[in-house]
């Protein structure tokens, strides 16, 4: 346990001695700060329904970027080297790394919850909605930064890793808007692997255990073939 | 410290290491030597368990590389060649990101990183940033990391490749002193800085070990040849030819380019005998009894570096050193 906390906090002073954080935080707070604005401004709704509706989209794009130099950059350098001669669990390692990037993502998160504050002193917001809508932000924020860690263990090119792990969330986002040129024996599928369909349910202060199991699902799954990408990569060559 | 016992590893088809089997005591400072891709490297990532092994046992400190590697890792500090470092960290905070990940409680943490990094100079650059530091202090920081928990064995991979002169007689001086308490092993091509640093040599070639004892201990085995440089004034030059050539043991001897006519500063020659026998009172003596002036005279024996030359050439044995190689073998 205390080697993931090495790591958790070597990664979060990684993110916050660079650009990287910044640059990321900064360009999502401002297109946030768009959605909501012209949602309060444009159609005098003091609501952030249309913040939370268009987020996901941007987790899509934010999440790999902020995830992808976690692993590949180690291969580049090679510090991976060292990395896993310290007497550190794989798993130690991945865990560490894996929260690293979801507190930087959550601290981007908390700070849009100016928005809610806003709209609770302008109108009377419905509280309990926007708790889950946050749940799920939160929850699909982790998702997708774990996919984004899953990718970046399986190249050591960052560009290659964001490409990767931005198609897989892409394509777990859009899959729910595309169902209708699925077939239909495969429908259940499809709607249960999307990330719409359980992200919709919290958008409606709805939290279903069922729609928390499956982000959590990914993350566990992720997470080990995160691990297994690991020990393959050093122990099959 | 460590056995290994018929080591191999494969990849694909190539077999880095070959059949590994050598045992090192603890205390001792033992250098691989042995040219690119000989399995120097391959050996000491198995050793760190960052490589499987493809067959064969490795233990360290009677613990097996396979089985436990994680006690293995908190015996062993590891200098990994080119010495990849995160760059955007600073130095005492990479310092206590591995102190912290070799579980050092935080009243450790301190004193350990002032004393690694004292033992290896870092104080002038201990609040700068790693990108920001000169290739020599780079490979201190390097040794520091790798003996901030006080490991019973180091492993450097190369650790003085790249580094000016001066550093590496700083390094090598600290390897020197880090021996004295811990088991080393490193790897080197550079022939002087095992003998300047190694109680053991290992020589490697093809993923297997060629030749193993004490610099001194290699000198003595592959003596197979010596080579005088004699320089003769009061003779003509055939005459010390045949002269020489009569005494017994001299294999040959040959004259250097131009040196055939006398001169006044003597007749100079090279005379190759072998290694058990010494001829130097026998050709002082028939200088002695012609009324010859012997100006010059000096053997030289077979150096660590045609050794090493001659067993990575996978030639059976050193046989008689050419005068080009014996030149480059004093430089270095």
């Amino acid at each position: 346990m205390g080697g993931m906390w090495a790591v958790f906090r070597r990664e979060l002073g990684a993110y916050f001695n660079q650009p990287v954080a910044y640059v990321v935080i900064t360009a999502y707070l401002l297109i946030c700060g768009w959605f909501f604005t012209s949602n309060l401004f444009l159609a005098g709704q003091a609501e952030v329904r249309g913040f939370l509706q268009m987020a996901p989209l941007m987790l899509v794009f934010f999440l790999p970027a902020l995830s992808m130099r976690l692993l590949a950059e180690e291969w580049k350098n090679g510090t991976m080297e060292l990395l896993v001669t310290l007497p550190l669990r794989d798993r130690d390692v991945v865990l560490g790394k894996f929260l690293a990037v979801f507190a930087v993502f959550a601290v981007a998160q908390g700070l849009t919850l100016l928005y809610p504050i806003t709209v609770g002193i302008l109108g009377h917001p419905d509280v309990g909605q926007m708790v889950a809508g946050y749940t799920g932000l939160l929850l699909t924020g982790a998702a997708f930064a774990a996919i984004g860690l899953l990718a970046s263990a399986l190249t050591s090119s960052q560009v290659v890793a964001f490409i990767l792990g931005f198609f897989v969330c892409f394509g777990l986002y859009i899959m729910g808007s595309a169902l209708s040129l699925v077939p239909s024996v495969l429908l259940p599928l499809f709607e249960f692997i999307s990330v719409d369909g359980h992200l919709a349910n919290f958008s409606k202060g709805v939290v279903d255990l069922r729609d928390v199991l499956y982000f959590g699902s990914v993350v566990v799954l992720c997470l080990a073939a995160t691990v297994n990408a690991l020990q393959g990569r050093r122990w099959g060559r | 410290m460590i056995q290994v016992e018929s080591l191999h590893k494969h990849f694909g088809t190539t077999r880095a290491v070959d059949g590994l089997d050598f045992q090192v005591a603890t205390g001792q400072v033992v250098g691989l030597l042995g040219p690119n891709g000989a399995g120097k490297t391959t050996t000491m990532k198995m050793l760190t368990c960052y490589l499987p092994p493809t067959s064969g046992v490795a233990r360290v400190g009677g613990i097996d590389v396979v089985e436990n590697p994680l006690e293995v890792r908190r015996q062993v500090g590891y200098l990994p060649e080119n010495v990849p470092l995160y760059d955007d960290m600073g130095v005492i905070d990479y310092l206590d990101f591995v102190a912290r990940a070799r579980g050092l409680s935080a009243a450790e943490r301190g004193p350990a990183i002032e004393k690694s990094a004292g033992r290896c100079g870092l104080e002038p650059v201990l609040h700068r940033n790693i990108n920001e530091l000169s290739k020599g202090f780079r490979q201190r920081l390097g040794l520091a990391q790798a003996i901030v928990h006080e490991p019973k064995l180091l492993i450097l991979d190369e650790p003085t490749t790249g580094l000016d002169p001066n550093q590496i007689v700083e390094i090598r001086a600290l390897i020197r002193e880090l021996g004295q308490e811990k088991t080393v092993v490193l790897s080197t091509h550079i022939l002087p800085e095992v003998e300047a640093v190694c109680d053991r040599v290992l020589i490697m070639h093809q993923g297997g070990i060629v030749a193993d004892g004490s610099p001194a201990e290699l000198h003595h085995r592959f003596q197979g040849a010596q080579e005088l440089d004699i320089t003769v004034s009061g003779v003509a030059a055939h005459a010390l030819k045949k002269a020489l050539s009569d005494l017994s043991g001299v294999e040959q001897v040959s004259f250097a380019e131009g040196q055939q006519a006398q001169d006044d500063d003597g007749v100079s020659c090279q005379i190759t005998a072998p290694g058990d026998v010494d001829l130097r009172a026998d050709i002082f003596g028939l200088c002695v009894d012609n009324g010859w002036v012997l100006l010059e005279q000096r053997r030289r024996v077979v150096s660590l570096e045609q050794i090493f030359r001659q067993l990575t050439r996978g030639e059976a044995a050193p046989t008689v050193p050419e005068p080009t190689e014996a030149a480059a073998g004093e430089t270095l």
